[in-house]
């Protein structure tokens, strides 16, 4: 054995540990980051098998190009309507994600969290997608809401967690969940819905439906064994399943290396499962509108799952709790190399003759007229911690679908404790 | 004092536990933290802020966003003779590493007859009161005081925090360390709506600034009494410090510290003094920490108690987020339980 030989002269091991490039202070630079032209990447066949198209997995699906036009086989070729439709549902989210943050400064409500930078993420997904398909999104991804016109005013109830709140004030802000708009309810534990859309896809499979599941989650939380899980389930039954990572380089202050991120692409994790990998522009919303759209087909023909990793940049903090110039250099969002994905559909609408500047800024100033009038509506439904909340006997209520005799035995002492303080909070 | 000095400083919670890891990691070069956000940033309440910086990024680093990673690393690290220190970021979120804390290193010193052991300490924040909503609220300590092998801290005073905590990381045992959230940053006194002054301007706690431990499995008399016994840890504790000074009843208060190993000696000989005991935990009743309390007290002390032992916890639901305070037990609901504990037989108060 090796071993038997003494160890005096071996060089001593060292454990490695990942470092981002850029810290407070330095001045980011991605001139290093491989952005192919747009256009270049192949498009199989959606029938075609996934052992065949490794090299997606470490490309990058782009559609639009320097000039704003779209171009190459990703094309979607999508008309005018739908397009402005798509660039309304993101600066419509952007407008949402202002007005709520600001609400949460003001104090009207405990946290929130924006999508700025990954817009198309989410949106341009939706688009691609049929309504009844089953979305099981991480915290990013209000976006999907947002392109389904689900109300405003019921979004921003649940993130007050007001009387109107469908979710009846249980749920932190912005863990939005509804049914009817094929939406899963957001948990807190990352990556928990990674499984689940498998599960659920699987379900669909098995029924003879044709619904498919699609989920999104961070590069972060792709460390998560849940994914893992998820990936070799859906590999093993393949399962009619959309799997999005959003590669959106941070996770809090973690960046993606923390993730496996410097070892390989997120999308590559496909290849070792046996799953069709896709690498997309997750700012350019027609590569992502097409890779789902492809992964879809491939799905709803029995072709299985398709993993798709969506390079981004989380362009503003994690959430209201945290002070990103505290690990990151204040000019990444700046110097991204994948622009802005409004910025990017805006100019290539342009590009088509088919908008404007003007055009543009009054959209902006109505998707923000929009969002205001939708928040003075929610409002009057009352604001966290200002009594306009669901009586206190809801607090027991759904922990079971009948309540056994402990929890009616809590729910007594609970309306007793209340009495015995003067009826501070409303009851029934 | 490993410092040669009585040096202290006044320090909230959170910089009373960043000084055991500093004073702990100067101690011993074994003792290294990691977890999500830990390294560089320091985490995401600054547990660990300046660790990096000063002991260098293979003492003091990030980790993926996986839980079981991070315990199951620490046992790895462990066996070879390390003292991690992991970082959970939130309770609620133990859950997928539970197995590799559970099943492996509650186990390994029993399984391998003391040949491999697995000394190492997770921290974790827990409890509610920040609106956190369900997901970052749990008080799961009674599924580790469930688990054979694993030792359950849990602090209350900045001074107590970092004593424990030392004493947690040069503890030959796996040790959970659960950190009450609420009262990271200041004083609480269980009101929500009542403004508390900022811990810069209301210092509790004088906190020395080199080594020093309280042994684990020591409970703390927080106050002298004959009429009851109440026992609690963590938030509860001023919670209940509150309830008993507002009422103005002579309670013994005691602070657990330790849930496992618990202090049965204390708990014992103050029960036998005041005949009366109350139970306060933030967890959610049913087979909570205060269902084995009052198991204990009532085999050890049954002909000494003058009236049923009472229970104040949170309720077996998630954790609502509008209701919060509805749920968090305050003041309120411990002077209803401390009403009912003070009946006599004949149900007279
Ligand atoms: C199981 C679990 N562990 C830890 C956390 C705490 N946490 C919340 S968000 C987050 C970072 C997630 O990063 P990423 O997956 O990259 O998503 P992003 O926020 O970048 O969109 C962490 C560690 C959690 N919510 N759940």
């Amino acid at each position: 054995m090796a071993s038997d030989t003494p160890r005096r002269n071996l060089p001593p091991l060292e454990l490695y540990v990942p470092e981002p490039k850029f810290r407070p202070g330095d001045d980011a630079d991605f001139s290093d980051i491989e952005v192919p032209p747009a256009g270049e990447t192949r498009r199989p066949d959606t029938a075609d098998d996934h052992g065949d198209m490794p090299d997606l997995a470490y490309g990058l699906v782009r559609v639009l190009d320097e000039d704003n036009k779209a171009v190459g086989p990703w094309d979607p070729k999508l008309d005018a309507d739908t397009l402005r439709k798509m660039l309304r549902s993101m600066a419509l989210t952007r407008a949402f994600d202002e007005r709520m943050f600001r609400a949460q400064r003001q104090g009207k409500t405990s946290f929130y969290m924006k999508c700025t930078g990954e817009e198309a993420v989410a949106i341009a997904a939706t688009f691609a997608l049929d309504r009844d398909d089953m979305c099981f999104p991480s915290y990013r991804q209000q976006g999907i809401l947002i392109a389904r016109d689900w109300s405003l005013v019921d979004m921003m109830n649940q993130v007050y967690s007001n009387k109107r709140d469908r979710l009846m004030g249980r749920q932190l802000p912005i863990m939005y969940s509804t049914k009817q708009g094929s939406f899963f309810s957001i948990s807190g534990n990352l990556a928990t819905q990674y499984p689940q859309a498998v599960g659920w896809a699987m379900a669909s499979a098995a029924k003879g439906d044709s619904r498919i599941a699609a989920t999104w989650t961070g590069e972060g939380s792709s460390a998560e064994g849940d994914f893992h899980s998820a990936c070799i389930f859906a590999a093993v039954y393949k399962a009619p399943v959309i799997m999005n990572v959003v590669n959106n380089q941070w996770a809090i202050s973690s960046f993606s290396g923390f993730a496996g991120g410097e070892a390989t692409t997120f999308a590559a994790r496909a290849v070792g499962y046996g799953i069709a990998g896709l690498r997309v522009d997750g700012n350019d919303a027609l590569a992502v509108y097409a890779a789902t759209q492809w992964a879809a087909e491939r799905a709803r023909t029995n072709k299985g799952p398709t993993l798709i990793e969506h390079f981004t940049y989380r362009a503003e903090g994690h959430s209201t709790s945290d002070d990103p110039s505290q690990y990151r250099s204040a000019n990444e969002a700046a110097e991204w190399p994948l622009g802005d994905p409004i910025a990017r559909l805006k100019n290539h609408l342009i590009a088509l003759g088919e908008w404007d500047e003007d055009r543009q800024a009054a959209m902006d100033k109505e998707c923000a007229e929009q969002v205001k009038t939708a928040a003075k509506q929610a409002e009057k439904n009352g604001i966290l911690g200002h009594g306009l909340h669901h009586p206190l006997e809801t607090m027991f209520e759904q922990v079971f679908e009948e309540m056994p005799w402990h929890l009616k035995e809590q729910m007594q002492d609970m309306l007793d404790e209340n009495e015995a303080a003067n009826n501070v909070a409303k009851t029934r | 004092m490993s410092r040669g000095d009585n040096s202290t400083s006044q320090r909230n919670m959170i910089q009373a536990i960043n000084s055991a890891m500093d004073v702990a990691m100067e101690r011993d070069e074994n003792v290294c933290v990691f977890g999500e956000d830990v390294g560089f940033y320091g985490g995401v309440f600054r547990a660990t802020a300046g660790l990096q910086e000063k002991f260098g990024k293979t003492r003091s680093f990030d980790t993926p966003i996986n839980e079981c990673g991070i315990i199951g690393v620490a046992v790895g690290m462990a066996a070879y003779g390390m003292r991690p220190v992991a970082e959970i970021q939130f309770a609620d979120y133990i859950y997928p590493g539970l197995d590799q804390l559970v099943s492996e290193a509650a186990r390994l010193r029993y399984r391998s007859a003391g040949e491999f052991t697995a000394p190492l300490t997770i921290r974790s924040p827990f409890g509610g009161g920040i609106f956190g909503g369900q997901t970052h609220s749990q008080s799961p300590e009674s599924i580790f005081t469930h688990v054979c092998g694993v030792k359950t801290v849990i602090p209350s005073t900045p001074y107590d925090a970092k004593g424990l905590l030392i004493a947690a990381i040069e503890d030959p045992d796996p040790v959970v360390f659960f950190e009450p959230k609420r009262i990271y940053n200041g004083p609480f006194d269980g009101y929500y709506d009542t403004p508390v002054e900022p811990w810069s301007k209301h210092p509790a706690s004088e906190v020395p600034d080199g080594h020093y431990v309280i042994p684990l499995g020591k409970a703390n008399i927080v106050r002298e009494g004959s009429a009851v016994t109440m026992l609690c840890y963590g938030t509860m504790v001023h919670v209940t410090m509150a309830a008993v000074e507002t009422l103005g009843i002579d309670a013994e208060v005691i602070d657990l510290r330790t849930l496992l190993p618990l202090d049965i000696e204390t708990i014992e000989a103050s029960i036998k003094k005041t005949g009366r005991c109350l139970v306060v935990h933030e967890a959610t009743r049913t087979s909570g920490f205060g269902a084995e309390l009052a198991a204990l007290v009532q085999e050890r002390c049954f002909y000494h108690l003058e009236a049923p032992i009472q229970r104040v916890t949170g309720y077996d639901t998630p954790y609502p987020h509008s209701l919060e305070w509805a749920y968090f037990p305050g003041p309120v609901r411990l002077r209803l339980a401390i009403e009912r504990v003070m009946e006599d037989v004949s149900g007279e108060v």
